[in-house]
């Protein structure tokens, strides 16, 4: 009887620890163009990925297959794979694989540790490949930080980053870690980084499965703030728990602890807890993506001599993500430099982050206030089983889009600021599979000179973030 | 001392080069009346006849608006010529010195086609796409301006596509999507929205 119930024991625990997923592995690229993750899949013990999916954000990217030779063309230069073969062609030029090309159902999968190799030829610049984390650095893509204990007082640390950066923070007694999920953040020049601090001694740097984590260590509950546009972070002492309740509630903001007593919540364990709302959702979630239109060689509008349109896009854009974020949107930014995003990269990039809203930003020298646009739908909708007409895609999205809109029309007409709503045209708005808005900022009094400023660009943005965190539960149950 | 047959030779070449220049010169001037005496393409004639009253819907930069306004225009019989016509006496009024939309000088309708069942294709010139301003709202206004007046007065009319010298593109000016085919049904809640300032 003994020997029955242990035996059920164990079945159940197998059971149990089958019905586990594992966490799935990943490659994540980073590029000028864009950063993204990929999964990786096993074959014969080694790596391999999709190469057509490696490069598809990158550029005009086509494959073809006959029987077992694949031929790829990037911007038009071709690469030639034959399936079981190590040897391979790209630009006329033979590359040596690690292990054999595998080509399965027509797609073409490489080994992992010949994508440096294999990259650099196809995309004719520096790749850079941390094989055992599997981070992809494409070009110069690399964010730097330095910490150094902050100058209020030996209870706080600085991590100061070379571009913006949004990671997913978490927190555990004693420690506060940092989760860079699509930042090019590289390693310091040492993993362990010691501080003059008794209250936070140390930080860890590690990279795995695709990410790079920095783990600050505490004698305190910690908590993390932003500041300089994303571009700093201060970890410094959570604040403390209402004597009464024993612990820190989420989404409270109780009075800070002194900075030199450890708070009484440290010598009880809790339960791991987000800072920010939002980074409660899955680790790839984003509630908004913010999209600043034109960059790299499409300028936008002149909007005068000197201030092109997808400048001011960008300085907008960064802005609203700083709102949202302080009102607990986790948020992606689709361009964080002067990069070239074609059209279809930025709705693909839209929906396969399956946001709860898309914003797309404008500016224009015509009129003044803000226009808010919806799509005007093409003519087609051809849908065809589970799959969505690229042209019309947004159409099942459209009334929830136009509802949006007017939501945020009356937050900008309640901050006197002149607002229209009107439908465009206007790509990709049709192909974005989420409610979706341009957004069109253009001069108040001081003409195109008071597009780049702060003050008008941050009270359109902190009524936009307003209007959609009211609007939060509508939009979370559409995705 | 620099020697004779040098300063000779220096001194040919200069002459060559001076007949050079102005025997290209004449042939350049020859050229220029030979071309225009040998033009005899027929050219349309303007139409002609008794005018009717036609609707344009015109653009307003400021307020950004479209609004209808009735026009004299004399309109042939044919759907396709009928189309030209409006299309041509839209875009005059803003070519006009006094225009509330400008567009860019030397902008004309190519040629309007019907291809049943209510498809039609507006085919403009490269002055009119490569000049035009940016801007959603610039844009946006003269997309509706032309669909809502050939629409409005030619009926039967369901879809729109636009081609630029004959070939597709992806925007007017980088941001009105010309790629697509146009609804007129979605055309027409645009337009409603343009033709208020709210």
């Amino acid at each position: 009887m003994r020997l029955a119930a242990r035996a059920v024991a164990i079945f159940l625990a197998c059971t149990l620890l089958a019905a586990t997923p594992p966490e799935s592995r990943k490659i994540t690229v980073y590029s000028a163009a864009a950063n993204y993750s990929l999964p990786v899949s096993t074959l014969g013990g080694q790596d391999y990925v999709g190469l057509l999916e490696i490069l598809d954000p990158l550029g005009a990217v086509s494959a073809t297959s006959n029987r077992s030779r694949w031929i790829l063309r990037f911007n038009n230069a071709p690469a030639e794979f034959n399936s079981g073969s190590r040897s391979a062609r790209v630009r006329g030029e033979a590359v040596e694989l690690s292990a054999p090309f595998q080509l399965q159902g027509g797609r073409g999968l490489v080994p992992l540790a010949s994508l440096s190799a294999l990259l650099s030829r196809i995309l004719g610049g520096p790749v850079n490949l941390h094989q055992a984390s599997r981070r992809l650095f494409i070009g110069n893509a690399a964010v730097h930080f330095t910490a150094a204990v902050g100058r209020a007082g030996r209870s706080e640390v600085v991590f100061n980053f070379t571009s913006p950066v949004n990671p997913m923070i978490a927190t555990e007694p004693g420690k506060l870690r940092m989760v860079f999920n699509h930042e090019p953040v590289l390693s310091p020049a040492s993993p362990r980084l010691s501080f003059e601090s008794k209250e936070i001694p140390s930080a860890t740097y590690e990279e795995e499965n695709g990410t790079a984590e920095i783990t600050v260590n505490g004698n305190f509950p910690l908590m993390a703030s932003f500041s300089n546009d994303g571009r700093t972070i201060t970890v410094g002492p959570a604040p403390q728990a209402p004597q009464a309740s024993g612990r820190p509630a989420a989404g409270t903001s109780p009075a800070p602890a002194p900075a030199t007593s450890p708070a009484p919540a440290a010598a009880v364990p809790q339960p791991s807890t987000a800072v920010q709302p939002a980074a409660a959702l899955a680790p790839e979630a984003y509630f908004a993506v913010v999209d600043a239109s034109h960059g790299g060689n499409d300028p936008g509008e002149a909007l005068s001599s000197t201030l092109a349109e997808k400048d001011v896009t960008l300085a907008f854009a960064g802005r609203l993500r700083l709102e949202l974020e302080s009102r607990g949107l986790r948020t992606l930014l689709l361009r964080e430099g002067n990069a070239n995003l074609s059209l279809d990269q930025r709705a693909n990039l839209t929906n396969v982050t399956h946001p709860a809203i898309y914003l797309c930003l404008h500016a224009s020298s015509l009129g003044e206030g803000v226009r808010l646009y919806t799509a005007v739908l093409p003519a087609g909708g051809d849908d065809n089983g589970p799959f969505l007409d690229w042209k019309t895609a947004q159409s099942s999205f459209l009334s929830l889009s136009q509802t949006t809109a007017s939501t945020l029309a009356e937050g900008l007409k309640q901050q006197h600021i002149p607002v229209r709503v009107l439908m465009a045209p206007l790509r990709p708005l049709n192909n974005v599979i989420a409610p979706a808005v341009a957004v069109e900022i253009s001069p108040m009094e001081g003409g195109t000179n008071s597009l780049t400023s702060t003050d008008y660009q941050a009270s359109i943005a902190s009524s936009l973030a307003a209007g959609i965190l009211s609007l939060r539960d509508k939009l979370g149950a559409g995705r | 001392m620099i020697p004779r047959h040098l300063w000779i030779g220096v001194a040919i070449m200069l002459a060559a080069a001076l007949a050079m220049g102005f025997y290209v010169w004449r042939m350049h001037g020859r050229a220029q009346v030979e071309s225009a005496v040998t033009d005899t393409r027929p050219v349309a004639p303007p139409p002609s006849g008794p005018t009717e009253q036609a609707t344009l819907f015109v653009a307003y930069d400021d307020p950004g608006v479209l609004l209808p306004q009735s026009a004299q225009i004399a309109l042939p019989q044919g759907r396709q010529q009928r189309g030209e016509e409006l299309l041509r006496a839209l875009l005059d009024v803003y070519l006009d010195k006094s225009s509330p939309h400008p567009i860019p000088s030397g902008s004309e309708v190519l040629d309007v086609f019907f291809v049943d069942p209510g498809l039609v294709v507006i085919d403009l010139n490269g002055a009119f796409a490569n000049g035009h301003r940016s801007g959603i709202l610039e844009e946006e206004l003269t997309v509706a301006s032309i669909i809502q007046t050939l629409t409005y007065n030619v009926p039967g009319i369901t879809r729109v596509k636009f081609l630029v010298d004959g070939h597709e593109r992806d925007t007017l000016a980088g941001h009105v999507d010309l790629s697509g085919t146009y609804d007129i049904s979605q055309v027409s809640q645009m337009v409603k929205a343009l033709q208020s300032t709210q």
